[in-house]
């Protein structure tokens, strides 16, 4: 069996953001293995371990990624191509690129996380899935093999889960309750160095293009009630909600 | 030609459905609407739509599943002939989506909080890097795009009603659903609501669950819970605001010993109210509070409750 794992690099969710002409300047950010990526690197070092075969990484993104691919490396997957690309492509255009790596690679099965720390986006799984006609299942909290060509999986929906039986191979995307990932070992890291990664440069177009962002801080009134007297600071913020901001 | 891709409950439309028309309105200069009613008795909701719309196709094609969704929503689109398809946000929908813009070859826009035409493009208007940052993006037709749910006014009628017609669905392969284990939720829907009430780890034990059920019940409001509650068993993962969880943006948000970590704020930030409620007066929460109220919980939401009650009265 072989198992792949799609992920990115993103900025730590704690790093502080800056616009610079009117896009987000990532400089000086501290960049990492997208959480929900890492999940998917976990999940698929556990199906290998359970079930034998091989373990993949695919990036699609720039340079830096190699930090990302390095980390997923570390953790235990046996090696790595990294599809490098410059600036924003949308993940549909994404899926498309990566969907023709996967094919060649022929894989059991693709994992990859449900939403994206950078772009807040959760596309790319089932675009991917698309591009390959392959079912999807996203939000996924357990998956089980029945041999090679069946899988079972429970998964989260708008409201509630439910437990999906689903046609090998599949694209799965990752959410929390999945896994708990390993911290990369130092002989993990050393070993690393040494795997196969191959890299591939590609260009693409992007459908979509990104022309502004912005930091909009909500300006919040920051208006502070003492607690001691618990009864008449319930009443007061009932009435400033219900008189001042009018909202209950 | 506009078509919206109408969610229901298996009975009505569901408000993101009036949403998505109002959006699909909005940049009416591409053309007429169409929509499209997917899944079970869909004949009976269409019905229901086309007092909106001129025209709703009826894919009965049974349960969710994203593989038909995205097929049924590709069938109505080559069908009517659109080149733009908007849906409501949402997880499923989120997923799905996502296949139908691969199937049209179209530009995604994800979320968006606004949608405008621009020539043979579509602006959207939506947010990104855990909610911090509001991006706009630019995509030439086909496009496809969802709505972020409480973003816009609910459609009105049209006035005169519409023609329902049953749109022929060849079923792709899928997955099969074994088991749902849904929560059967009582109230308010989180996403929908105009009030939540999210109670964090300070409140010690699931049983202090039972003061922000109350104090959501005397204010129409939904329920939330933090990662911390969610992980500890004391609250269903369905009512988890945050990164992994639901993105919610009412119009007050209500922190109840909630310490408001990063990943929390992406879920809530973008409430038009904040209330906070926190025994630590350096809690992050507080930052982004309009109210704070910086005390006990277990002596500010019995009192809390006791006021909401009385304001209804």
């Amino acid at each position: 069996m072989k198992f792949v794992a799609v992920i990115r690099q993103v900025p730590d969710g704690e790093s502080r953001l800056k616009i610079e002409g009117g896009k987000v300047d990532l400089g000086g950010v501290t960049m990492i293995l997208d959480q929900m990526d890492e999940w998917a690197v976990e999940e698929v070092i556990r199906l290998q371990e359970k079930h034998g075969g091989e373990s993949v990484v695919l990036a699609l993104g720039l340079e830096r990624f190699e930090e990302a691919v390095r980390t997923a490396l570390a953790m235990g997957i046996d090696r790595a191509i990294h599809l490098v690309a410059e600036g924003y492509l949308d993940p549909i255009s994404q899926a498309e690129a990566l969907a023709e790596v996967i094919r060649a690679e022929a894989p059991t099965l693709v994992f990859t996380g449900g939403q994206q720390a950078d772009w807040d986006s959760q596309a790319l799984g089932p675009a991917l899935a698309e591009a390959l006609s392959w079912p999807v299942v996203s939000w996924t909290t357990q998956i089980e093999l029945d041999g090679e060509t069946q899988a079972r999986a429970k998964h989260d929906l708008d409201e509630g889960a439910e437990v999906v039986g689903v046609a090998l191979p599949a694209v799965f995307t990752s959410q929390q309750g999945l896994n708990e990932p390993r911290y990369p070992t130092l002989p993990g890291i050393m070993k690393a160095k040494r795997k196969e990664l191959k890299k591939v440069p590609v260009s693409a177009s992007s459908k979509v293009e990104i022309l502004e962002q912005t930091i909009q801080e909500k300006s919040r009134l920051n208006m502070m009630i003492d607690g001691k007297d618990p009864v008449a600071a319930a009443h007061e913020l009932v009435r400033l909600l219900h008189e001042e901001a009018k909202v209950i | 030609m506009i078509l919206v891709v109408l969610e229901h409950d298996g009975q009505r439309l569901r408000k993101g459905a009036l949403e998505a028309i109002s959006r699909a309105r909005q940049i009416g200069a591409l053309g007429a609407i169409a929509g499209v009613v997917i899944g079970e008795n869909t004949q009976a909701v269409a019905q229901e739509a086309a007092q909106y719309l001129p025209t709703v196709y009826a894919a009965e094609v049974g349960s969710y599943t994203p593989e038909k969704w995205a097929e049924a929503a590709y069938a109505a689109a080559q069908k009517s002939g659109a080149k733009v398809v908007v849906a409501s946000g949402g997880r499923q929908s989120r997923t799905w989506t996502a296949r139908l813009a691969y199937k049209m070859k179209a530009g995604l826009l994800e979320d968006t909080l606004e949608t405008s035409a621009d020539g043979q493009h579509i602006i959207g208007v939506r947010y990104s890097f855990l909610n911090r940052v509001t991006e706009k993006q630019k995509a030439a037709l086909p496009v496809v795009f969802t709505a972020k749910p409480n973003t816009t006014p609910l459609a009105e009628p049209a006035g005169s009603s519409g023609v329902v017609e049953a749109l022929e669905v060849s079923l792709p392969p899928t997955v099969e659903v074994l088991e749902r284990l849904s929560e059967q939720k009582k109230g308010v829907s989180l996403t929908e609501a105009t009030v939540v009430v999210t109670g964090g780890r300070g409140l010690g034990s699931p049983e202090a669950f039972a003061g922000v059920e109350e104090l959501a019940s005397a204010l129409g409001a939904a329920v939330g819970a933090t990662r911390a509650v969610v992980d500890a068993g004391w609250r269903p993962y369905g009512e988890q605001v945050g990164q992994t969880g639901k993105t919610v943006q009412p119009n007050v948000y209500i922190a109840l010993a909630v310490s408001g970590a990063v990943q929390h704020q992406a879920g809530m930030n973008k409430s038009k109210y904040i209330v906070a409620v926190n025994k630590d007066a350096e809690a992050p929460i507080f930052k982004i509070a309009d109210y704070g109220v910086v005390g006990d919980v277990h002596q500010v939401l019995p009192a809390l409750i006791d006021a909401a009650k009385k304001l209804k009265d």
